[in-house]
């Protein structure tokens, strides 16, 4: 039992000087944004074709079956009440809130976030990280920032595609396998999304984005300049990833309903 | 008549720096003359690259100061610290080539980063580093296609760039065969000579260092512990000096790392 508690307390005080290393980090990064933003956009750019287009048809094939998914479960629930007109509006509403937001962040981890904390990893244990700031340039500003940046930007765009694509999904099946009429579809789907759902989940994904990106230079960044330790940097990006993903959708959805 | 201070480009006095509870300088304090290739040489984990990382102000010393140039690194203001690290020339012991880029990007990098100048000049200027350490020909190889020597020269290339005052050498010998050992160190000594810099070498491979240095240092257990010119330390009596200089086994810096004894540990059933 006091092993139990001892170790429990030192895991606590490592989670709280990591969360404390990463706020720092984000400190850091952060008074630098707008430097970079005005010198280095070609950079930033670059990095958002990295982060998000090569993550695009992981993002459309996970979005079709996730839609397809939810008009199969939707349509079997709703039919229990005699409420499968109800399709559109249950699958748009679901995939704005939540799904879109929470899979997407946990599939840009696995896709983009590992490749970010691996890079930087790499470059840190192969000293190409020192060599810069000998040569008298920022790797923060160079490296860090506009692969954040390029992480941040592309999410909510990745989130939208995300959407359409599983909306599509979930009209294949519903409308052409399971009968539902594709008018009614979409007038439910009009009547019962509002602007604030939509902006629920762009605020998501911006937050999401911000948090997915944070984590996976952080740990590319910070980590441990050997092969194990980009390893390491890299399963730690994606755990910590998932872990603050859905804990932030917790809070911020308690927030806003 | 005494060395002034404008003599020297690098200063280190009374140096003290640790990594967490172990001491790595104590009361260290070297000088680099400026026009010199200067030589620090010690066994393998005294130190000596976290003394070239103290100097590029990529560290902080706990006690003692460190001046480049007249100027306290440590307490240069981080656009200050960039624009003197704009006069070092680094060339590190893995050479940290981007990997991403080929031989002639990885050599225009600073240029790209610190000038504005037009494509047809930066091309050139590139050309013509390369053609210094006869790499001309490999411009558009990747990294990956490089031998160890190669990879060495290029980065050779873009430490020099930039023109820099001084160019610290990290283990530039480490690694390469005799024929890539003899090129470096005719390198050495040639862009010291022609581009009228400062060269810090920082090696333990005492033959090639001693064909191109001006003066040493030979440092262990924190501090200085000889100096002078390649030949006058090779005539010295200290156990340490000789040790190191004549590469013998064992003496002041043992064979066998500090352990329990080793009958005792044997018979023992203790963990490791």
């Amino acid at each position: 039992m006091i092993l139990w508690l001892r170790d429990s307390l030192a895991s606590m005080r490592t989670s709280l000087e990591t969360l404390g290393a990463v706020t720092l980090f984000f400190v850091q990064i952060a008074t630098r944004l707008p430097r970079v933003l005005v010198t280095r956009r070609r950079l930033v750019i670059a990095q958002v074709y990295n982060a998000g287009t090569v993550s695009l048809m992981l993002i459309m094939v996970s979005g079709f079956f996730v839609g397809m998914v939810l008009g199969l479960q939707g349509f079997d629930s709703l039919s229990r009440f005699n409420a499968e007109d109800s399709l559109g509006a249950l699958s748009a509403l679901s995939l704005f809130k939540e799904l879109g937001p929470v899979v997407t962040a946990l599939l840009f981890a696995g896709r983009a976030g590992t490749a970010i904390a691996s890079e930087i990893g790499l470059m840190r244990a192969t000293d190409q990280l020192s060599a810069m700031e000998v040569m008298a340039v920022d790797p923060l500003e160079r490296i860090v920032l506009p692969r954040f940046l390029g992480g941040v930007i592309s999410m909510p765009l990745l989130v939208a595609i995300f959407n359409a694509v599983g909306i599509t999904g979930t009209y294949i099946i519903g409308v052409s396998v399971m009968g539902v009429d594709s008018g009614v579809f979409w007038s439910q789907l009009l009547a019962n999304v509002d602007l604030d759902d939509v902006t629920e989940g762009i605020f998501k994904s911006l937050v999401f984005g911000i948090a997915a990106s944070l984590l996976a230079v952080f740990e590319g960044y910070t980590c441990t300049p050997t092969a194990e330790g980009v390893g390491r940097a890299t399963t730690r990006a994606v755990v910590a990833t998932a872990g603050s993903v859905l804990l932030l959708d917790y809070l911020i959805t308690s927030a806003l309903i | 008549m005494a060395d002034s201070s404008e003599d020297h480009i690098v200063e280190v006095e009374q140096l003290q720096f640790s990594r967490g509870e172990r001491v790595v300088f104590d009361d260290l304090s070297v000088k680099i003359r400026r026009g010199d290739v200067t030589a620090i040489m010690g066994p393998s984990g005294t130190g000596k690259t976290t003394l070239l990382r103290l100097i590029t102000g990529q560290l902080a010393p706990a006690k003692g100061t460190i001046k480049v140039n007249g100027r306290l690194m440590h307490e240069l203001s981080r656009r200050d610290l960039y624009a003197m690290r704009r006069e070092i020339g680094m060339l590190f012991q893995q050479s940290a080539l981007f990997t991403d880029y080929d031989v002639f990007e990885n050599v225009a990098f600073p240029l790209r980063e610190h000038t504005d100048l037009p494509e047809r000049l930066i091309r050139n200027v590139v050309l013509t580093k390369l053609h210094a350490v006869g790499l001309r020909g490999a411009a558009r190889l990747m990294p990956n296609a490089l031998s160890g020597g190669m990879a060495r020269r290029v980065a050779l290339a873009r430490a020099i760039v930039l023109d820099p005052k001084l160019l610290l050498y990290d283990e530039p010998f480490a690694g390469l065969d005799p024929i890539s050992m003899g090129v470096v160190v005719r390198l050495i000594r040639s862009l010291n000579d022609a581009l009228d810099i400062t060269s810090v070498v920082i090696s333990h491979d005492v033959q090639e260092t001693a064909t191109v240095a001006d003066h040493s240092y030979l440092i262990a257990d924190g501090r200085v512990v000889a100096s002078g010119s390649p030949q006058q330390l090779r005539a010295q009596d200290s156990g340490l000096v000789r040790q190191f200089m004549h590469g013998l086994a064992d003496g002041p810096v043992p064979f066998h790392y500090p352990a329990p004894d080793y009958r005792e540990q044997l018979l023992s059933r203790d963990e490791m």
